[in-house]
């Protein structure tokens, strides 16, 4: 079925009876080429480009819960392509690129919108690293304009230039980054890929693997056994937990990160912003509430939910740029659980156990990187070989020191 | 009739005057906002969020999902205020929010007539074509439209504050169960806290007309109040909502200083209390839900309960001809008290048909729904299903109680449905939580005491007070009966949640498309994400999907209720940490002298730091920085580098300790020696650098840089406590305790010796480049003296106990006159490390090896150190390395940029081509031009060789010469002189 203005409108003067489901409820099958364990945001994305580029469609979903219920529906759908490091600017921009074109290629409003990602900085030492990072960017490909005090304070007059702590003195601009709605991303790949054949199965949780000889042939669920010739993790912030199923031990750390919406608000704020003093970035959504965030709790955790100091941290560095917003109202906070990695950098790779892959380690940052994610992983399960732009993304870098450190923190997850 | 003659707990003789939309009205004390609106009999203040339905007053609690204004003006103006929860006050100002045109007449009200089209999700199906008209056309009207009340875009005026409680016993709610269990926990003594977000503490007995003990229950309140009161262990806290509850038995609460926010620019508008309670007790009581019928948004349909405590406790009577419409026996309470009050009941139409009327005397239809309610902006009359119409306007609605139990769930509780009050009753709280009364499910007044009395007697116990005694209360056993939600799915436009405008049809069609787990419901159409969180709406909403999909309500579950308990003013949660006082402030210790000396600061971390000390005349930074580096190079010149790491290090593992810490040697290091250290990360990579000098065989003192004080200094106590346990090591850090100068140009060792114990021997010989020595200065000031460079000049660093900085700066500022001594600042300073080649933070940005450095060789491949073996894997050993050179423009005129990358000559400027970053920039007023440091592949052998620096942000292309880092006295002469 195609969604289109008019089709609203025929249903809305038939009385809305014929919109179809966004995606079928299937019975798992006994075996399939590809099994994805993971409904979130990569996963989907995997399988929709398996389905739609690859033409692999004897594919599986396997969600424990209810689709998106991880990380895609909990993050602060900020999306961006201004990475500093060779390894990640291109697949971050080959990311953006496939958000831009979202829309035409899955039929579905996930609402890209590109409202501009302004990195404030307060210092020389800041800006020069901006002028480095600006200058990746734009040698890759991207956009990137350097801001000045004056010309900020054009954009964003409310940023308080006259008292803050930490005075603002400009900012990096990427007019193409910009905020995505996130859950519409999970359901739009879910309703491409359903479309092409990819069954997609909720509440159906993954608990262990079947491996004979050195290779993975399936996976054990509360639906029964599914077989597979490739099974393909994708699970976020429970990997771990997920992979020690396998007997992999991974470089990666489970952590809570917290993100806040506050009640709707006439429009006030246009730009994603973010603080570069303190932890905080906020962007106002389509339905009003200032959505925004900050660092996460620090302490290792599997419970999706934070504690008070960081949302103290956070409410605290929004209001020393932005000190009109301390009569909006926090409306709701909730937790994701973060799979950090030793270098803040992503995996997407084969694992030792032969038909086992892995995609994981996306830290804060993953979402960002939806589209490209599951496209590159697409293109690992499709052909055994990594995308070019993700083929930095391997879990030997550690041992060969390639390390892929875009802040410069070293082997503690949770600085990154 | 609005306003009865007597009664309730308002004072009827303090008037005070507000207005609402541009009109003035009276009220009185003890009213909310809304009760002294609807004194004035105005119903409709508002509009919803997508179809701009008219909205009245629903509730007269924190749920209020309609009644919602934009309270006072200019920069004190707050968006989204539920008018039930402000006590008014006098000079109030209040306006309706989210309509364009007047509130009677809504232009925006036209997406109601087209709302067929606006259908759940409608939004993801279209806005599509041309691509191009998303960000352009699109979403600016759907922005525009969205939100519902503004922010003033100006500064927050409030002051705001927070605090810290503790206490045995955390009493959450002071209605009846809350003060039963308050008295019980009291009189034993415990510490206990009593929160409750009303004004007035009581909770719904403040509303009903029920005796208890003989009298009247707002009575039985105050006797109780008076006791808790006179008890030192107790503190009572109205006005304060708690939150939200998290991990280890620490509450947030939010405390309403003041309503009137005019009174708070000096003191404190909110406070925000973290309390840590051994135990908490939740007895928050009960919200009422609303039934489904067509068009059961309208103003003047409200909450029973709450239409029965605006009768009695202020007074309002919300109607003419009210009526009734219940599933429950609670619905005819409100008809009872309504008709005491004198009010002109109507009829009561309760659903049940097999039951005997609890009260006489009040017209009475039983086994009736409502089918739809009529009006414009206000309920006119009703239609019942067997056709019959009554008029009335005012519909007091009581479709059962949900037990008001989120805070059991922001630690995962998971509620479960109750068959016999057809309610979700809590589950699993958290360990320390006990839930009693209403709360509980537990909706009958005499087994709610019986709940507090075992449940407090048990947790009282545990906590190890054994002295309880109850208090006995005589009250008449009320009961609850209630039917069940009906079996048929009503028809028409039957609004679920009256904020966001989710209809039942709304929820049919998720459904159909798929969207049925509650989680993806809620998504989909918005459902109980309203500003009430779906207090209103969450049950009537999953009644529907339980209907939809034949599932009982338990197997459909609820969606996760999240903290904030209601919402918190995000200027609350920051409290003092605004403006400069965001992060403290710390000064260094020649702050004030540096003051007076003219110096401009520099934030650098939390210091405070001279930046430069601009002289008459000058009328740039520049010439300032010149001439600081001049005079110091041709003269000397001073500089506070307290801010730098200092780590006092003795035990007899020290030397062992610096080994393994450090990437180079330091075991051997002599008494009286400096040594340059490199220090890496675990993984290898550069971490920081800095000098340690030995003052004896096991007191080592230790420099890092000013970024990475803190966390050396944590790196240093991990190696300690978990890597070598065992070894006698002893760690402070004495940053702030010494006052830290570096003294540097070819007068310096002249000034020093003015200055120094004359018994003390500076000289080349006896105190060479690399010596230290504790010394004393003008007159027996105890000091360390280090013969160190940075600037590369013949240069000291001396530190003093802090206490005497100030009098040591200004004593040696006046010796050094003779001497030209000049004052420099950091600017100043980084010119001159830049002239001699030394990294510092955008060099050691955590990226790069000591190899990248130039350092390779420092790498001590024998000793077993913090990450020498990490530094040694394939990939940061490439013949093609990065090394840290230094660069000089072609054309001398131009200026470099730090940040700019490297090209080879013709090639194109892209990542493949890119060859590494220019680092750092300065001006060298010693050369005369610009100069730079930067990272490039192999550049320590490309000396010479010319290439260009593009900077691509500002389309810039600067042809620059790959140089040796060190630009001035590369042979290091002066240093050593
Ligand atoms: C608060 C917060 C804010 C964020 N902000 C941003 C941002 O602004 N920008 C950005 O780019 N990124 C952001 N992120 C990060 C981003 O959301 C994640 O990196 C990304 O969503 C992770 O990929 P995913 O969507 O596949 O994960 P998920 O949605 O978490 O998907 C993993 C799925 O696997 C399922 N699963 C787990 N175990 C099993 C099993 N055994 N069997 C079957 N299924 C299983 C889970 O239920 C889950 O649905 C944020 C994250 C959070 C939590």
């Amino acid at each position: 079925m195609n969604y289109s203005g008019l089709k609203i409108f025929w249903e809305g003067l038939t009385g809305n009876k014929g919109w179809n489901k966004v995606w079928k409820e299937p019975t798992p099958k006994k075996e399939y080429d590809i099994i994805i364990i993971g409904g979130g945001g990569h996963g989907l994305s995997t399988a929709y480009y398996l389905s739609n580029k690859f033409n692999v469609n004897n594919v599986a979903v396997l969600e424990k819960g209810w689709l998106g219920s991880g990380n895609i529906g909990r993050n602060t759908t900020i999306i961006r392509s201004n990475y500093l490091l060779p390894e990640n600017q291109p697949f971050y921009e080959f990311s953006l690129k496939l958000w831009e074109n979202l829309e035409n290629d899955t039929n579905y409003n996930s609402m890209v919108s590109q409202r501009g990602v302004l990195n404030l900085f307060h210092s020389d030492g800041q800006r020069d690293a901006f002028v480095r990072r600006g200058n990746s960017m734009i040698l890759s490909g991207a956009d990137a304009n350097l801001l000045n005090d004056v010309e900020l304070k054009e954009l964003c007059p409310y940023l308080d230039f006259e008292n803050a702590r930490f005075p603002i003195k400009g900012a990096l601009l990427q007019k193409r980054g910009g905020t995505v709605r996130h859950d519409a991303v999970a359901w739009g790949y879910a309703r491409g890929a359903d479309a092409k054949g990819v069954d997609i199965i909720q509440n159906c949780e993954v608990d262990g693997f079947i491996i004979k000889n050195g290779k993975c042939i399936g996976v054990e669920t509360n639906k029964g056994v599914i077989k597979a010739k490739k099974i393909a993790s994708c699970v976020a912030g429970s990997s771990g937990k997920l992979m020690s199923k396998a007997g992999i031990r991974l470089p990666i750390e489970s952590h809570v990160l917290q993100a806040f919406v506050s009640e709707g608000l006439k429009p006030i704020l246009d730009n994603v912003i973010t603080f570069g003093a303190g932890h905080f970035y906020v962007s106002q959504s389509d339905k009003g509430g200032l959505v925004f965030g900050g660092d996460i709790d620090g302490y290792n955790s599997y419970a999706q939910r934070g504690n008070l100091p960081v949302v103290e941290d956070v409410c605290e560095g929004g209001m020393a740029i932005m000190p009109m917003i301390g009569r909006a109202r926090l409306l709701r906070m909730w937790g994701g659980i973060m799979d950090m990695s030793m270098d803040g950098s992503p995996f997407i790779d084969k694992t030792h156990i032969k038909g086992l892959y892995f995609n994981g380690g996306w830290c804060y940052g993953g979402f960002k990187a939806t589209p490209a994610s599951g496209y590159c992983y697409a293109h690992l399960l499709a052909k055994d070989e990594p995308h070019p732009v993700a083929e930095d993304y391997k879990l030997d870098r550690f041992l060969k020191g390639k390390i892929i450190d875009e802040k410069g923190q070293g082997a503690q997850p949770n600085l990154h | 009739m609005y306003r009865i003659k007597s009664g309730g707990l308002i004072n009827r003789n303090k008037e005070l005057n507000f207005s609402f939309n541009g009109k003035n009205f009276v009220g009185y004390e003890g009213d909310t906002l809304s009760s002294a609106l609807l004194g004035n009999g105005i119903h409709l203040v508002g509009r919803s969020f997508k179809y701009h339905r008219p909205r009245g007053i629903f509730s007269s609690g924190s749920e209020e999902p309609s009644a919602l204004v934009q309270l006072e003006e200019k920069n004190f103006t707050e968006p989204n205020i539920r008018a039930t929860t402000v006590k008014l006050y006098d000079g109030l100002v209040s306006n309706s929010q989210n309509h364009v045109g007047s509130l009677s007449w809504d232009f925006m009200r036209i997406n109601d007539y087209l709302s067929t089209f606006l259908s759940a999700g409608f939004y993801y199906k279209t806005f599509m074509w041309p691509k191009a008209f998303w960000e352009k056309v699109y979403e600016p009207i759907i922005r525009n439209a969205a939100g519902l009340g503004k922010l003033s875009k100006e500064s927050d005026p409030s002051k705001y504050d927070k605090g810290y409680l503790h206490c045995d016993l955390l009493v959450i709610g002071a209605g009846p169960a809350g003060l039963y269990s308050a008295l019980i926990a009291a009189r034993t003594g415990a510490k206990i806290i009593v929160v409750d977000e009303d004004f007035i503490l009581g909770g719904s007995f403040n509303g009903e007309n029920i005796n208890i003990n003989d009298n009247i229950c707002s009575d039985w309140v105050k006797s109780i109040l008076s006791e808790l009161n006179s008890l030192k262990n107790v503190r009572l806290m109205s006005s304060t909502t708690l939150y939200g509850s998290f991990d280890h038995g620490i509450y947030g609460a939010l405390e309403v200083k003041s309503y009137n926010s005019k009174n708070t620019i000096t003191k404190p508008r909110h406070i925000l209390w973290k309390i840590y309670s051994k135990f908490s007790v939740l007895c928050t009581g009960a919200l009422e839900r609303s039934i489904l019928f067509e068009n059961n948004d309208l103003p003047g349909i409200m909450l029973s309960k709450s239409v029965r405590h605006y009768c009695n406790r202020w007074g309002v009577i919300p109607g003419n001809n009210i009526s009734i419409y219940t599933n429950n026996d609670d619905g005819w309470e409100t008809a009872k008290d309504l008709k005491k009050a004198g009010c002109n009941v109507v009829c009561i139409i309760d659903q049940r048909s097999n039951i005997k009327p609890p009260i006489e005397n009040i017209d009475h239809i039983l086994g009736r729904n409502i089918v739809k309610a009529k009006g414009n902006l206000r309920i006119s009359s009703i239609k019942l299903d067997n056709g019959r119409i009554i008029n009335t306007d005012c519909l007091a609605v009581s479709g059962g109680y949900n037990p008001n139990l989120h805070l059991t769930c922001h630690q995962r509780g998971k509620p479960k449905w109750n068959e016999v009050n057809h309610c979700f009753v809590p589950h699993n709280p958290p360990k320390t939580m006990e839930v009693i009364g209403a709360a509980n499910g537990l909706f009958n007044h005499e087994e709610m005491f019986n709940d507090s009395k075992i449940k407090l007697t048990k947790i009282l116990r545990n906590l190890g007070f054994r002295k309880i005694a109850v208090e006995k209360v005589n009250i008449s056993k009320k009961v609850y009966q209630i039917s069940p939600f009906p079996k048929k799915i009503p028809e028409g436009k039957i609004w679920v949640d009256l904020q966001n405008d989710v209809t039942v049809k709304d929820i049919k069609l998720a459904v159909h498309e798929g969207f049925h787990s509650v989680e993806l419901l809620k998504r989909y159409t918005t459902l109980g994400m309203a500003t009430d969180q779906g207090k209103n709406s969450n049950v009537l909403g999953l009644s529907v999907l339980s209907l939809i999909k034949n599932k009982t309500m338990h197997e459909v579950g609820t969606t996760i209720f999240r903290p904030p308990f209601t919402p918190v003013p995000i200027g609350a949660f920051a409290g003092r940490s605004r403006g400069k006082h965001f992060k403290p402030f710390r000064l260094t210790p020649s702050h004030n002298w540096a003051k007076s000396n003219n110096a401009v600061f520099v934030e650098a971390g939390n210091w405070l730091r001279a930046q430069w000390y601009p002289i008459k005349g000058e009328k740039t930074w520049r010439e300032s920085v010149d001439r600081e580096v001049i005079q110091t190079r041709n003269n000397v010149g001073i500089c506070d580098v307290t801010t730098l790491g200092k780590i006092d290090i003795k035990g007899k593992d020290s030397g062992a300790f610096l080994n393994f810490v450090y990437a180079n040697n330091f075991g051997k290091l002599p008494v009286g020696k400096v040594r340059y250290g490199l220090m890496l990360r675990d993984d290898g990579i550069a971490f920081d650098d800095g000098t340690t000098a030995r003052f004896s065989e096991n007191h080592f003192v230790m420099t890092t840089t000013t970024a990475n004080a803190v966390t050396v200094f944590r790196h240093l106590e991990f190696c300690k406590q978990c890597l070598k346990p065992d070894w006698d090591v002893h760690l402070i850090s004495t940053t702030d305790h010494w006052a830290q100068f570096a003294i540097a140009g070819p007068k310096s060792r002249k000034l020093l010796q003015e200055i120094c114990d004359p018994k003390i021997d500076i000289s080349n010989d006896k105190f060479p480049f690399m010596a230290c020595a504790k010394i004393t200065v003008l007159e027996g000031i105890p000091a360390r003296l280090f013969r160190i460079s940075f600037s590369g000049e013949l240069a000291y660093e001396i530190a003093v106990p802090r206490r005497y900085a100030d009098f040591f700066v200004k004593k040696i500022s006046e010796i050094g006159k003779k001497y030209s001594l000049v004052p420099y600042g950091t600017e100043a300073l980084g010119v001159m490390r830049i002239e001699k080649g030394h990294a510092a933070g955008n060099e050691l940005n955590g990226q790069t090896t000591a190899h990248n450095l130039g350092l390779g060789k420092m790498v001590s491949k024998l000793n077993d150190c913090v990450g020498n073996t990490m530094s040694e894997r394939d990939e940061l050993n490439k013949d093609d390395a990065l090394k840290l050179v230094g660069f000089i423009p072609t054309n001398k005129k131009q200026q470099l940029v730090a940040g700019s990358h490297f090209i080879e000559k013709g090639q194109i400027a892209n990542l493949e081509n890119d060859q590494g970053w220019m680092s750092s920039v300065a001006f060298s007023p010693m050369l005369n031009h610009s100069i730079g440091l930067g990272y490039i592949k192999r550049g320590n052998q490309r000396y010479g060789e010319k290439v260009n620096a593009v900077n691509p942000l500002k389309n810039e292309i600067t042809e620059v010469e790959i140089h040796s880092p060190h630009f001035y006295d590369p042979e290091g002469e002066l240093l050593r002189g």
